[in-house]
């Protein structure tokens, strides 16, 4: 259980500034990554490997499983048992394999359209489940690998390929679905805090049941491009860092001052059973009538 | 050894024990009438074996999470009909790509659409074969009785295992709920196929590496090879490739595969062909009313003669090729409006008359109505004709009746 | 010299008329050790609408699965009479709940009534027992299965604390079976 003066004392700097060596986990000869200039998702795979290493899981146990999009194309790049499935269906992929052996550790790497339009009936009864799996969402508000059309948390008023004119479309708040749905562990980093999202991811990593984290990690290609930021770096500041308060800083700012920013940090914790455990008592309980 | 033990079960029971047999244990599925006896035997049996059971969100759901569970090592199966298996269609073309042996069981019903729920048909037996996009192997097996889904089901499994792909059992729902007696064999009694499994060091692992043959071992994830596994073209690695050569000969291969297996994958019953001047070329329960037609008409002295398939897909080319070089007409019964007729007069070439019968109003075809397209087809000019299917039956079908 | 002797029972889903035909399967198959097939046909609902079921029984392998022309038929409403007499066989026989078919349109077959329903109701105290009371019934009037057969399938069916209930009234329809006069 991390204290909110935890969350704010990252991982890395506990070791004292030993270079981290990510090569363990890169597969030899499938880099450079396909992500553009200016893209934040070589930065939320960097805090991935560092919290997965310090969970202290062997490669050979942990299984990366997504779908279709740019962020779904990192396990290729990465070396544990990885699975790259179909647009929508990371999570189906990951709930049969899971069931199918529970000492792996499932990783689902989903984008917010793979995760919220073609898989949102997958996302919320995964959530309700509650199934081991650390859901990681990289939240672009677009699909960036498709060129940039609306996505489900495309913010209002803001151009895509799919919404020339302005989106009218209200999005969804990732963790307040995941919350509803019954997911008990939901937290929201972004790629500009990216030591506060190894923390996150740790704690997700670490977390028995569904975990869902929100990575607000924008497009500067499309999404940057089409509503005008300045350059990638302007984009993150504006969307990531200004964008965007920890819970510890929103107790102490008015709700006017809250208007339009996305909270940081564990949004939302509770202790239910997994299912997967669950099912081994089923099987335990019956095997022991015969 | 104890007694095999007959017992009189519903064709959707012996599907699922067929499944157990053959050492399935995992199912995925989605509750759809007329296949849910088999998923609803599922959760019953597999917790108290071991085994693993879960009810999907929904159908696309299923076949992607026994996909997963299949690369966790398991055998996996899913159980559905006509709406739930258009949804799993991008699901099972993932695992042809992948190369992911899992079981399907397509328990058809009266479509389009929701069609009549609990009335039977044959349609889809092109989609078993053409439903996913692409190029993609297809391995269908197509039983005709209770006893026969359960071997059938076994011979799914085994097939998927030794060519890495998924495995369709269709059939209809006449024989799903239809019951009939099953010997259940002992273990050991029916020969049960695992995949083979790398022998080689992790580092030196690839799933798609083919320097042995078409087929690749397949690890399981967890088991210390760590390989990567995506429904994009991909090189003997298993990681996306865009070179165009490895990507002709992937494609190639997948579908070599299974093509020049399928003497192995093949299975037909002859009935009365010898001498056949008349063939019948029927499956499931359609062949059943064609079985009855041969014999009464071989009482009336016509040579009518029975090929029925129980591997659909690959479609059994050779066989149907030497009938139509023997015969002067095949009839092809099915319980759609023509879709397995076209295959047969592709084979034939013109050699012979091909001729449907087809029905889709949910009853069976007739054992008469195919009687009457014989023997209304001119060789026997003898014969009765008669117009309607229920005295045809009676004027045709003599029997011995019991006291009472 | 084989026989195939068809049986259909149809009435309305709900009224166990599947599970008779599953039980008379099962009694010849695997009691009398004949060749028996049971297939049904049904509506979307469990309960109401019209259901029918079909047994084969033969001494030899059963190919064509459904009824081709009957030899005796049980019809527990006047839908299933009126859809289904015609095709029963000639020199077959139909027997029908006395109170629910009033319409008894006749043909080269012989008919029997009995208020089935009603002496499940009055006499078991149980309505569900109307489909065992018809099996004793059939079983008396065709002899196409022995009483022995047809008890044990119902027993091996019917739940442990029903037991003494069913075996009522699967005797109950021998009896009644046994000195049921044709309508004449």
């Amino acid at each position: 259980m991390s204290t909110p003066a935890e969350e704010a004392k990252p991982l890395a700097k506990k070791k004292k500034k030993v270079p981290f060596d990510y090569s363990p986990y890169i597969r030899g000869g499938k880099l450079p990554h396909i992500w553009c200039p200016g893209c934040g998702h070589g930065i939320v795979l960097k805090s991935l490997l560092r919290a997965v290493h310090a969970s202290g899981t062997s490669q050979n146990d942990v299984a990366m499983v997504s779908g279709i999009g740019c962020s779904s194309r990192t396990p290729g790049y990465v070396d544990f048992n990885t699975l790259h499935t179909l647009h929508g269906r990371a999570i189906t992929y990951a709930t049969g394999l899971k069931m199918a052996n529970p000492k792996l550790k499932v990783l689902v790497i989903t984008g917010d359209g793979d995760a919220l339009a073609i898989g949102g009936n997958h996302f919320i009864h995964a959530c309700r489940r509650n199934l081991d799996l650390t859901i990681l969402v990289y939240n672009n508000f677009t699909y960036g690998m498709t060129s940039g059309q609306t996505s489900p948390t495309t913010t209002q008023g803001k151009i895509s390929t799919t919404g020339r004119h302005g989106n009218i479309d209200p999005p969804f708040d990732t963790c307040t679905l995941a919350k509803a749905a019954g997911a008990t562990y939901v937290a929201r980093g972004t790629a500009y805090h990216f030591q506060e999202l190894e923390k996150i991811i740790f704690d997700a990593f670490m977390h028995k049941g569904t975990s869902v984290v929100d990575i607000i990690d924008a497009c500067p290609t499309y999404y940057g491009k089409y509503n005008k930021y300045a350059s990638a770096t302007d984009m993150m500041e504006q969307l990531e860092k200004d964008g965007t308060v920890s819970v510890k800083q929103a107790e102490k700012l008015t709700p006017e001052e809250l208007e339009g920013k996305l909270l940081r940090g564990v949004l939302h914790r509770s202790e239910r059973p997994e299912y997967s455990e669950e099912y081994g008592k089923l099987v335990t309980s019956l095997q022991s009538k015969k | 050894m104890a007694t095999n033990k007959k017992r009189f079960m519903q064709g959707n029971e012996a599907c699922a024990e067929g499944a157990f047999y053959a050492g399935c244990t995992f199912f995925a599925g989605y509750p759809i009438t007329p296949s849910t006896e088999v998923m609803e035997i599922s959760s019953s049996r597999l917790p108290k074996t071991g085994g693993v059971f879960i009810q999907m969100e929904d159908e696309i759901a299923s076949i992607c999470a026994i996909t997963g569970a299949s690369l966790g090592g398991r055998k996996s199966m899913t159980a559905t009909s006509g709406p739930g298996f258009s949804l799993m269609q991008e699901g099972l073309g993932f695992a042809c790509m992948a190369e992911v042996p899992i079981v399907i069981i397509n328990v058809m019903r009266s479509g389009p659409s929701t069609g009549f729920p609990t009335g039977p048909s044959q349609s889809d037996v092109m989609q078993a074969k053409w439903g996913t996009h692409g190029d993609h192997p297809a391995i269908v097996l197509i039983p005709a009785s209770v006893e026969e889904i359960f071997y059938e089901t076994i011979r799914a499994f085994n097939l998927a295992e030794i060519y890495r792909t998924p495995v369709i059992v269709l059939y209809d729902e006449i024989i799903g709920h239809m019951r009939e007696a099953v010997t259940i064999p002992q273990p050991g009694e029916v020969e049960v196929v695992n995949r083979v499994k790398p022998t080689c060091a992790p580092s030196e692992y690839k799933p798609y590496d083919t320097t042995l043959g078409d087929i690749a071992p397949l690890a399981a994830y967890g088991e210390g090879y760590r390989f990567h596994v995506t429904g994009l073209y991909h090189g003997a690695d298993g990681f996306p490739t865009n070179n165009t050569k490895l990507i002709e000969e992937a494609g190639q291969r997948l579908v070599r595969k299974v093509e020049d297996n399928k003497e192995r994958i093949w299975k037909n019953e002859e009935y009365f062909l010898d001498d056949a001047e008349i063939g019948i070329f029927a499956y499931g329960v359609s062949a059943r009313s064609a079985k009855f037609a041969v014999r009464e008409l071989r009482k009336k002295g016509i040579k009518a003669g029975l090929l029925r398939p129980l591997t659909i897909w690959p479609f059994p080319d050779s066989a149907v090729d030497a009938l139509a070089e023997r015969v002067k007409t095949i009839i092809v019964p099915e319980m759609n409006l023509g879709q397995i007729v076209h295959e047969v007069e592709r084979v034939a070439r013109g050699r012979c008359e091909v001729k449907g019968i087809f029905r889709v109003d949910t009853e069976p075809i007739k054992p008469a109505q195919i009687i009457e397209k014989i023997l209304g087809n001119g060789p026997m000019p003898s014969a009765p004709v008669s117009p309607t299917d229920s005295n045809m039956s009676e004027m045709l079908i003599e029997r011995d009746m019991l006291d009472g | 010299m084989s026989y195939r002797y068809e049986l259909r029972f149809t009435g309305s889903g709900g009224q166990g008329i599947i599970t008779a035909g599953i039980i008379l399967a099962e009694a010849a198959s695997i009691y009398d050790g004949k060749k028996a097939v049971q297939s049904q046909a049904y509506g979307p609902e469990s309960r109401g609408g019209a259901s029918r079921a079909e047994v084969i029984i033969s001494d030899e392998d059963i190919d064509y699965p459904k009824a081709t022309s009957i030899d005796a038929m049980l019809a527990l409403t006047q839908e299933g009479y009126t859809k289904f007499h015609k095709d029963v066989k000639s020199g077959g026989i139909i027997l029908i709940d006395s109170d629910e078919v009033k319409d008894v349109p006749r043909g080269d077959f012989k008919v029997y009534a009995f208020p089935i329903i009603a002496t499940a109701a009055n006499v078991l105290g149980k309505v569900i027992t109307a489909n065992i009371i018809s099996l004793g019934l059939i079983t008396e009037l065709t002899k196409i299965v022995s009483h022995d057969a047809i008890e044990k399938a119902v027993l091996s069916r019917v739940p442990a604390a029903f037991l003494e209930l069913n075996k009522k009234a699967l005797h109950t329809g021998f009896e009644k079976g046994a000195t049921l006069a044709p309508l004449s």
